[in-house]
């Protein structure tokens, strides 16, 4: 079958099983928009910026699992999507990224929105394609797929000339892939997977330590069923919570920066760690020489360069977290019962036993609010979870409004939040909120927004009407750039130097020029309410939630200490 | 430690700069770096000499295996390897030097590959202490211009 380069390409998102994607027009992917109405399966969702689209596309695929497409044009539109693209990449997020280029042979003149986008994108990508060959199209496509979401996930980027989607060739698409140079290894050594039930067994105080990998892979059962046949207790990253569920008495909460007192001190005192797809990332691990000294460190990770980068690992796994989770599920019974035998298994009370009095003695908590006072942000986040009973999807932007939704919300099921983790981008949250929504119409998705976050991609609130996406935007307002403010109150002798943000719109109304919905909240009484009243309106709402201005996220690590030498409330 | 890495990578276009830029973005020194094309059409070969201790060594060569590019990299200094590399350099020679500097050429078995009124071109090829051995020794004629190569390397047949 001949087709254009423009046709190749839509129909080959059609064979990758995209259903939804996120875009933007402009001079050099007219030709691809032209021929979209043809495909009558793809759905198109119009932004009104490019990040937009991006974050869309991130958005859903963290809520689905499945590679998330964004299109923009060459020059302005693909640089836009650049921020998008490394918070992807940071996070392991499958994406692909089409991008409109100048016809081939204006490529390098300069021309009118040429940018080398290549270029610009190959640190933050996993790879990237220019396509300068119709014949080789189909190909890159699949390869670009495949890569994505295949081994550690992460964003691939096409770029394709003008002409390119003009020009015609014989349509076949691949069936299958080979690439000599990348063979990403699953399958856990089946050794070391014994050494490590046999670890696991004999240990006295393990801790589980999981990151986003487990919810990558699609192993949270997995990893469920394994702490709660060994008596393991969990903690979990930022990009890791929901893997394992957080109302189970084995759950410590998040650990590092803004961990609980229960995980940070589970981690110091642990003696065998099992790090399940998290990278010992600076905000987990604090002071690097201080961390987690007495324990055997065993670090699973389908990536070879996580492990060993930040901290020395004594039983390194190079697999995938569901293959190795399988694997040492496996193993265990028969490990277990051979310990048991030689009076070597060591039972956990005593290690539960000590969690279970620093759980009690330090709770998260806050200051409760004062009579008539400002609404404690902590308590409009416990109000969510109240409601929907951990059965929606959260989105965050960046910041304490971050934090306070990764701490007070207890994630039952993976892929419930959607958090810019490693890059930390304001404005992701609402369009990431938009994409989960696309892909999920009937769910409830709800982004917990700061009111300077939000102010960073409120432009597509004419998206979610326009596609009548009806997200749910809480804002916790406080009026100012909150983390940093709290910051500079803590180590910056109170110097809040631009961070406050004295002139604001009025987010109900400028919800309702919008055609959205816009609530506010001042008043803890009506709380409850009013977010419930969103909850049920059938269209893009905003929630202005007036919050004590100077309230701080808690517990709190300050950068460069020890996760043990915690600021508690 | 210096640490000599023979990798082998897909001839496209920006292959380099994956690897070039992934030294510069994650602060890994390059001391020198060669490319040329392998018998093997598509592929060519790079030779990386870098410094580091051996748990950055360990993240370059796992950084450089994971780019999707990238076949195959072996670090040399584990196996007994043949290194070389070549120096072209101009020394200012007028008559009353010009002996001294033929006799030098003459002990360190290299040769003169172009000759001036007052001046000589010179190739060396070999370690790079042999080189830098004749560097300086020639230090005192005149050094006009140098270029090199950068290193090139195999693991030798008998291990």
């Amino acid at each position: 079958m001949e087709l254009t380069g423009a046709q190749i390409l839509l129909e080959s998102l059609g064979r990758e099983g995209v259903d939804v994607f996120f875009g933007f027009p402009g001079g050099a992917v007219i030709d691809i928009y032209h021929q979209i109405p043809n495909y009558p399966n793809l759905k198109h969702v119009l932004v009104r910026h490019e990040q937009g689209a991006i974050h869309m596309a991130d958005g859903y695929a963290r809520a689905t699992g499945k590679v998330g497409v964004c299109l923009v044009t060459s020059g302005p539109g693909a640089t836009n999507t650049v921020t998008g693209i490394a918070t992807a990449y940071m996070d392991s997020i499958p994406v692909v990224i089409i991008t409109g280029q100048v016809p081939t042979p204006l490529i390098g003149n300069d021309a009118f929105q040429e940018v080398d986008i290549v270029g610009i994108t190959r640190p933050c990508t996993k790879h990237n394609y220019l396509v300068k060959d119709i014949t080789k199209l189909a190909k890159t496509i699949k390869e670009a797929f495949f890569l994505a979401r295949s081994g550690r996930p992460g964003p691939v980027l096409i770029d394709l000339p003008k002409d390119l989607q003009q020009k015609t060739c014989f349509y076949s698409y691949p069936k299958k892939i080979a690439m000599r140079s990348y063979n990403p290894h699953y399958d856990p050594n089946v050794k070391q997977v014994r050494k490590v039930a046999e670890l696991l067994c004999r240990a006295k105080q393990p801790v589980i330590y999981a990151g986003g990998g487990v919810v990558g892979s699609g192993a949270s059962d997995e990893l469920t069923s394994l702490a709660q046949t060994y008596n393991v207790p969990v903690t979990a990253t930022l990009m890791g919570l929901g893997c394992f569920p957080g109302d189970h008495p084995l759950w410590l909460g998040m650990l590092g920066m803004h961990g609980t007192y229960a995980a940070n001190h589970s981690m110091a005192g642990a003696d065998l760690i099992l790090a399940v797809g998290a990278r010992f990332d600076d905000r987990v691990t604090g002071k690097l020489s201080e961390f987690a000294t007495k324990a055997t460190m065993v670090h699973i990770d389908i990536d070879p360069t996580s492990i060993q980068k930040n901290v020395r690992v004594d039983v390194p796994i190079v697999a995938g977290c569901h293959e190795f989770l399988v694997a040492l599920n496996a193993q265990l019974p028969e490990v277990a019962k051979a310990a048991a035998e030689k009076d070597e298994f060591v039972p956990k009370d005593k290690w539960l036993a000590q969690i279970a009095e620093w759980k009690s003695k330090h709770p998260l908590r806050y200051k409760p609010a004062v009579p008539g006072g400002f609404i404690k942000p902590q308590s409009v986040v416990e109000i969510i979870d109240k409601l929907t009973r951990g059965d929606c999807i959260i989105a965050t932007e960046v910041g304490q409004n971050q934090m306070w939704a990764a701490q007070f919300f207890n994630y039952r099921k993976p892929r419930t939040l959607l958090t810019s983790g490693g890059l930390g981008t304001m404005g992701y949250g609402f369009p990431a909120a938009i994409g989960a929504q696309a892909a999920y119409p009937d769910k409830l998705v709800i982004d917990v927004a700061g009111d300077g976050s939000i102010q960073m991609c409120i432009q597509e609130l004419a998206t979610a009407v326009c596609y009548n996406l009806p997200v749910k935007i809480v804002i916790l307002n406080n009026g100012y750039l909150g983390m940093v403010r709290q910051w500079q109150e803590l180590f910056y002798e109170k110097n809040y130097c631009s961070t406050c943000l004295d002139v604001a719109p009025d987010f109900v109304k400028l919800a309702e020029a919008y055609g959205a919905a816009g609530f506010r909240v001042t008043d803890a009484k009506d709380l409850e309410a009013t977010l419930k009243m969103a909850f049920q309106t059938p269209k893009p709402c905003i929630v202005d939630v007036v919050v004590d201005p100077e309230e701080n996220v808690y517990p709190m690590v300050p950068a460069g200490k020890s996760i043990t030498e915690m600021i508690l409330v | 430690m210096r640490h000599i890495l023979s990798v082998l990578v897909e001839n496209e276009p920006g292959v380099l700069s994956r690897v070039s830029g992934l030294f510069s973005g994650r602060g890994f020194n390059i001391e020198t770096l060669n490319v040329a094309p392998t018998l093997e059409e598509g592929v060519s070969i790079m030779t990386i000499i870098t410094t580091g201790d051996e748990q950055i060594v360990e993240q370059i060569i796992k950084q450089l295996r994971k780019l999707v590019t990238v076949i195959k990299v072996v670090d040399l200094t584990e196996v007994k390897n043949v290194e070389r590399e070549m120096l072209l350099i101009k020394v200012s020679a007028e008559d009353a030097k010009r002996a001294e500097i033929l006799r030098i050429v003459d002990v360190f078995r290299c040769k003169v590959v172009d000759v001036g009124f007052d001046e000589l071109t010179i190739e060396i090829t070999g370690t790079q202490d042999k080189l830098q051995a004749l560097l300086n020794l020639m230090q005192r004629f005149g050094i006009k211009e140098i270029a090199r190569t950068g290193a090139v390397a195999m693991r030798r047949s008998m291990q």
